[in-house]
């Protein structure tokens, strides 16, 4: 499950539309509770999409860096990562799966996306489950979860 | 010789006894990443090939500016320098 208060999630809307048509993308942070799989969301921090594409995103590397440190300082965790999609549904694509299921990243993530192409935004929240070592994409569940929306 | 701090992805810490910052010496990045993975041999899978280059997908920043924009691993670091290692994250 994914937790997130109403005013982060409406921070999470508004970049995405600031920098419409391309997409948004940002870091999420807060706690995981493991046993629970689920995602406290305290801070969403908007990056700049380093591949500035409608159709792609990159998390800006300095900012990633930055926004690392300053978690760690803080004793937050990054929970995951939201981007927007401008022209298709908010489901993963290939390539979000593919980039989300690399070595380095936290297989414990949430990745909540956000479309804007219905022109209303909608959220969807996934985690992608990785059932064995073979790490083609054929072998990694789309996990969607609930989200729940705090005051 | 210095030491700098390393700071180190959550998925790498199990094999650096649970730390999220170590040290390591080295006169430049590519040093202190050799240094890195001698001291806790685990993180070498996940950090370098086979030839000792630094994996795809894996980005390195000498005080959170990307090394692929200063002198990759020939970046020179000295003693208040910080290395951060974080994966690519990137999606469509």
């Amino acid at each position: 499950m994914l937790i997130i208060t109403r005013q982060q999630w409406l921070k999470i809307v508004n970049e995405a539309w600031r920098v419409y048509p391309l997409e948004a993308c940002g870091l999420l942070l807060g706690s995981i509770d493991a046993e629970s799989s689920t995602a406290n969301v305290e801070r969403f921090v908007p990056i700049d999409n380093a591949a500035a594409s409608a159709k792609l995103y990159a998390l800006e590397g300095s900012q990633f860096s930055k926004t690392a440190l300053s978690a760690d300082r803080e004793g937050l965790e990054i929970v995951g990562v939201v981007h927007s999609h401008t022209h298709t549904r908010a489901y993963p694509s290939q390539t979000d799966v593919s980039e989300g299921t690399r070595p380095l990243v936290p297989p414990d993530w949430h990745w909540p996306i956000l479309s804007l192409a219905g022109g209303f935004p909608e959220l969807r929240s996934f985690q992608f489950d990785q059932k064995s070592d073979d790490k083609s994409s054929d072998s990694v569940g789309i996990v969607e979860e609930p989200i729940r929306f705090l005051e | 010789m210095s030491s700098v701090s390393v700071r180190l992805p959550t998925v790498m810490r199990p094999q650096a006894n649970g730390e999220s910052v170590v040290s390591a010496e080295g006169e430049s990045v590519g040093d202190v990443l050799q240094n890195l993975v001698a001291e806790f041999p685990g993180l070498r899978e996940n950090l370098l090939d086979d030839e000792g280059s630094v994996r795809k997908f894996v980005n390195i920043y000498v005080n959170d500016e990307d090394i692929r924009f200063m002198e990759k691993l020939e970046t020179p670091v000295e003693g208040t320098d910080e290395v951060t290692i974080l994966p690519a994250v990137a999606g469509g």
